[in-house]
């Protein structure tokens, strides 16, 4: 009883707060309730079983919408709201009509039970985190091998786009070498 | 209901009421522990040696006024305090705090019933509360963008930058113990442990409590590391416009992870709540976490500040690196 309460509970808070994400317009509020989803959609995986996963979604969600955070407090004044620039039409229609064809395709794979099996099912005899382990070495290695080097080559990308100054001291610097006077 | 709920619930409000009991009494023991190190007396004049200046407190903090600055977002700051508070107890869920006991029979109804000392055992323990206690972050990131105040957002942005500087150090260290375990949960740490001092992690792995110890100082904003309301830099930074009970939410927040890093060091590193020689168990536990919250005590009064650029490059530069030399080395001689 108390797995279903939970599951209704959890399923109605993440999906009021994804619509608070899409329909703020105060980036405070879009960026919170954004987070607490994230932080929420952790306790499906404990609901069903899954305590390793989840905590890896709530490690790995929690640091990346803390970046998500950084950047909003640096382009926007999060204490007003902000006002959208109205894009094209053609392309609300577009994305509109994109989403609900997904919306359709997904709902209609639960019509029919049978099609949906898990891959990998629920062994018993090995605890959480060995269990992903084993599926991620064994029957996913290539895909997971690749990933990494994706992200390696996006992280020495980012760092040498941005680092390209980084031997010289700011602080150090004089004021008039990073920001020139006006000439009055 | 069954037994193992109320059990759980009782658990719950005990560990409620006693860790937050805890939170008010180590502000007068920081206090203490401060003025003594800097040969002055601290609190002297409310009761005897000022122990009831814990009272005189928290009367001021429940009746002062609660403030809200006129441009603040109004829901969002009242909601940051909450969520600092609550993170830190919610991590206290799958910490051991004592050893399993067993009620003595003379009691009635409850009387021979094992108590495990765990509000929830599960099997990933320690990256649960690493987890929840990284969550707490967005207290002070919240508060800060709230309250429309520049002191506080640049508290919020020290909030994010050290939040990502210190995380990977957390992980990686502790990842190294994990290895040499081969288990999440911290039962299974406690009983990797039971030969007595020998055994102890501490010696197998001297550079990961180290780093852990250091990451740990920034997770809870302790000295060296506070750079989230350094007072002379940036007022306080993402406390600023608090008043109040919501300040003191904050407060015990703070205290609540600072007693949590302490058994997560005791219980990991440091041999549990395992007997050893004639002390038994749960007294050598809480020695030990005492020891380690003296310890950040100590380290307040011994050390300045950092700049925030010094504790990037600390993390980044030195700890990572070392972290994960660490982690190679543990593989190569676990594969051995």
């Amino acid at each position: 009883m108390f797995e279903q309460i939970a599951f209704y509970l959890f399923s109605v808070l993440t999906i009021g707060l994804f619509l608070i994400t899409v329909f703020s317009k105060n980036v405070l509020y879009a960026m919170t309730s954004l987070a607490s989803g994230m932080v929420l959609i952790a306790g499906f995986f404990f609901l069903v079983g899954a305590d390793f996963l989840g905590v890896v979604q709530l490690i790995v969600y929690v640091g990346a919408v803390m970046a998500l955070y950084a950047f909003g407090m640096m382009f926007f004044n999060v204490t007003k709201d902000l006002k959208e620039k109205t894009t094209s039409n053609i392309w609300v229609m577009i994305i509109g009509v994109t989403v609900a064809l997904l919306m359709t395709l997904m709902f209609g794979g639960a019509i029919n039970p049978d099609a949906i099996y898990a891959s990998l099912p629920i062994n018993s005899s090995m605890t959480n985190p060995q269990a992903v382990g084993m599926a991620l070495f064994t029957k996913y290695l290539v895909p997971f091998e690749v990933a990494a080097i994706m992200l390696l080559i996006a992280m020495i990308g980012g760092i040498v786009l941005a680092g390209k100054k980084m031997d010289k001291s700011l602080t150090d610097a004089e004021d008039e070498k990073i920001q020139p006077k006006d000439v009055k | 209901m069954d037994a193992l709920m109320i059990g759980t619930i009782i658990k719950i409000l005990i560990i409620l009421a006693i860790v937050s009991a805890i939170a008010g009494f180590g502000t007068y023991i920081e206090r203490k522990v401060l003025a003594f190190m800097q040969r002055r007396l601290g609190p002297m004049h409310v009761g005897p040696y000022g122990l009831l200046q814990i009272v005189a407190d928290g009367i001021k903090l429940f009746t002062k006024e609660d403030i809200i600055p006129q441009n603040a977002n109004k829901f969002i700051f009242s909601l940051a305090p909450t969520i600092t508070a609550a993170t830190a107890f919610i991590a206290m869920a799958a910490l051991p705090l004592f050893p399993t006991f067993t009620i003595p029979d003379s009691l009635p109804l409850i009387g021979g019933a094992i108590v495990p000392s765990i509000v929830a055992d599960i099997n990933i323990g320690i990256l649960f509360i690493l987890g929840v206690m990284a969550s707490g972050l967005y207290g002070p990131l919240l508060a800060g963008m709230a309250q429309a105040n520049k002191w506080g957002i640049i508290g919020s942005a020290r909030t994010a930058v050290q939040f990502l500087s210190y995380e990977v150090v957390t992980g990686l260290s502790v990842l190294a113990p994990i290895m040499l375990v081969g288990s999440l949960s911290l039962i299974d740490f406690n009983d990797a442990q039971t030969g007595g001092i020998g055994s102890w992690l501490i010696w197998q792995q001297p550079v990961a409590f180290i780093l852990f110890l250091i990451a740990g100082f920034a997770e809870t904003n302790r000295t060296p590391f506070d750079l989230l309301e350094h007072e002379a830099e940036i007022i306080s930074g993402y406390v600023t416009e608090y008043s109040g009970l919501r300040w003191g939410m904050f407060f015990i927040g703070e205290y609540t992870n600072m007693v949590t890093i302490s058994i997560i060091a005791a219980v990991v590193f440091c041999g549990g709540y395992n007997d050893l020689w004639f002390i038994s168990g749960w007294l050598l536990f809480i020695l030990k976490v005492v020891f380690f919250f003296f310890l950040m005590l100590w380290v307040r009064a011994a050390w300045p500040h950092v700049r925030p650029d010094q504790m990037m490059w600390l993390c980044w530069k030195v700890l990572m690196p070392l972290a994960v030399v660490n982690i190679l080395i543990t593989g190569i001689v676990v594969m051995l």
